[in-house]
């Protein structure tokens, strides 16, 4: 039975981190070839998008661990924030780049599908501009805490933003939803894919599953790099064999 | 003197930062002239075409205060933070959240209060019809204490860090999105004949939501700026 | 828009010019792709600056602690 609550600190969580890394990181490169293989290879051509929606293969996965992403680093700075633990808020912090990359992403790939598929880059409907204004709240966050020199206040005001910013999430999309629906004239709505081929369906899990192993595997090692900033005076990090090299 | 309700406390505070801000009105009219410059920048860049001025007016409208609101916010802590006042305030026996809604109570009636009777007069230049205009001053009525309440937020979470307002700016912005759309979708669903209602009970339904928890939200963000 | 799709072959591709073609949708496709791996290779790229900055810093610090010259010792 492994006592989980023996990991909560940074210097007993540094070197758990360290060996989990390589796994995800290798799972993410298998499922990513696996996915790119099925969505690129065995995925037959959509009769009415052509090859153009080989694009979706990239652009859910993406979009999916953008908001996934920003849900859990909503939920470790709470948990920061509840149990004045160090590590979880360090979590979340290490969450935050990824997350507004995969949100940066989202967005690009969609306008390159969106592009041939409906004749403009953009479109205000309620689950871009959701999505836009996500990229927004990942900004936010990065910038206060890179402005706070404090690492505890950097640590819980993040906390607070990111919580604050979690309820708006969904507060946003039905305003935009209820502003796009009386613009008549909206656009298309993309979100309807019904009935997808399970080979098409199979390519997307594939990725989706990629994406997440890779975000665990950055995110871990990026939390590795703050609590080596952090603690970095530290005796025990003297002692790990890269700080003696 | 017993103060069951607080009420004290909380006309004391209102009371008190009027009373500052009259000492240096210049800082309470800079974000307000700032709305109507900005007002008047759009027709100059757009063009004077009215049937596109009448368009574009909600939009504009509402944007302008948005920045004029944001504009003001450092009123509301850094100089208590900075003569030490805030810290007092914190660790003071009158409940903080009753403070904060004090604070932000005199924010809006310094900022919000006069956007809400300046804009239908800034709208007259975008030849909006009457029943807009009223519709403009309602929903700015309701939407600027949310902006005020929102606001205290972000002005909570950077007291006394380097950056200042746009920082602030960053971080309310996102925010304040959703009150854009409502408020800015009232005034145009009348200017477009149809009803203003729907919108704006939303936007009465955010300004109780953001009532209850913005306080709450600020006084925590206040202790972890002062600990 | 429907996913109505035909009933083809595993491999789709009969030439690895087609498969670059993307049946048209070249741009739009590499686009996502390349852009997406190259999102992906700058993240690491910075995230391995990052630690080796850490490393960096942390010898720093040790070494100054060790020779009492930390402002945190004495």
């Amino acid at each position: 039975m492994i006592n989980w609550f023996k990991y909560s600190t940074p210097r007993t969580f540094y070197p758990l981190a360290g060996s989990v890394v390589p796994w995800f990181a290798v799972g993410a490169v298998l499922t990513a070839i696996a996915g790119l293989y099925v969505g690129f290879f065995m995925a037959p051509t959509d009769a009415q998008q052509g090859e153009g929606y080989r694009i979706i293969f990239v652009h859910v996965p993406v979009s999916w661990m953008s908001m996934f992403i920003y849900v859990v680093m909503a939920f470790w700075a709470a948990v920061g924030l509840a149990f004045n633990s160090r590590l979880s808020a360090m979590m979340a912090s290490a969450l935050a780049p990824t997350g507004a990359m995969f949100t940066f992403l989202s967005l690009w790939t969609g306008a390159l599908w969106g592009k041939p598929m409906w004749g403009t880059w953009w479109v205000w409907d309620a689950r871009l501009t959701s999505e836009l204004i996500l990229l927004f709240l990942y900004i936010a966050f990065m910038a206060l805490q890179s402005a706070i020199d404090d690492p505890r206040r950097a640590d819980k005001a993040g906390a607070v933003l990111a919580l604050v910013g979690v309820v708006n999430i969904p507060i946003i999309y039905f305003s935009v939803q209820w502003w796009n629906t009386l613009h008549q004239g909206a656009s298309v709505s993309l979100t309807r894919a019904p009935s997808m081929a399970t080979i098409m369906l199979v390519g997307m899990l594939l990725m989706a599953l990629a994406a997440w192993m890779y975000t665990v595997a950055v995110a871990l090692m990026r939390v590795r790099c703050i609590i080596l900033e952090r603690e970095g005076h530290a005796e025990w990090v003297g002692q790990l064999n890269e700080v003696k090299r | 003197m017993t103060d069951t309700f607080g009420l004290t406390a909380l006309s004391a505070v209102i009371r008190r930062d009027v009373r500052l801000a009259m000492r240096r009105k210049a800082d309470a009219l800079t974000p307000l002239f700032f709305f109507a410059i900005v007002v008047s920048l759009f027709p100059l860049g757009i063009g004077p075409e009215r049937d596109t001025l009448r368009q574009i007016a909600p939009g504009v409208l509402w944007v302008a205060a948005l920045l004029a609101s944001i504009l003001s916010l450092n009123r509301l802590f850094e100089q208590d933070y900075a003569d030490g006042t805030l810290e007092q305030l914190v660790l003071g026996a009158a409940p903080l959240g009753l403070l904060v809604a004090g604070k932000v109570t005199a924010h809006w009636l310094l900022s919000g209060l006069p956007l809400v009777l300046l804009a239908p007069l800034l709208a007259l230049q975008f030849d909006l019809p009457s029943a807009s205009l009223l519709t403009l001053a309602a929903s700015l009525a309701i939407g600027t204490p949310v902006l005020s309440l929102i606001g205290a937020i972000g002005a909570s979470l950077t007291v006394g860090l380097r950056g200042g307002g746009v920082l602030v700016a960053l971080l309310v912005l996102p925010l304040y999105v959703p009150v854009l759309i409502f408020g800015a979708g009232a005034v145009s669903s009348v200017s477009a004949g149809l009803d203003g209602e729907s919108h704006l009970s939303l936007l009465a339904a955010g300004l109780v939501l953001a009532g209850f928890f913005a306080p709450w939200a600020t006084t925590v963000a206040l202790r972890i700026a002062l600990e | 828009m429907g996913w109505a799709t035909e009933r083809g072959e595993t491999m789709t591709w009969n030439s690895a010019a087609e498969f670059f073609a993307m049946g048209g949708y070249a741009q739009y496709v590499w686009g996502s792709v390349g852009v997406s791996a190259i999102a992906l290779a700058v993240e690491l790229f910075l995230l391995r600056q990052r630690r080796q900055g850490a490393l960096l810093q942390s010898k720093h610090e040790l070494t100054l602690e060790r020779k009492g010259l930390n402002e945190s010792s004495t």
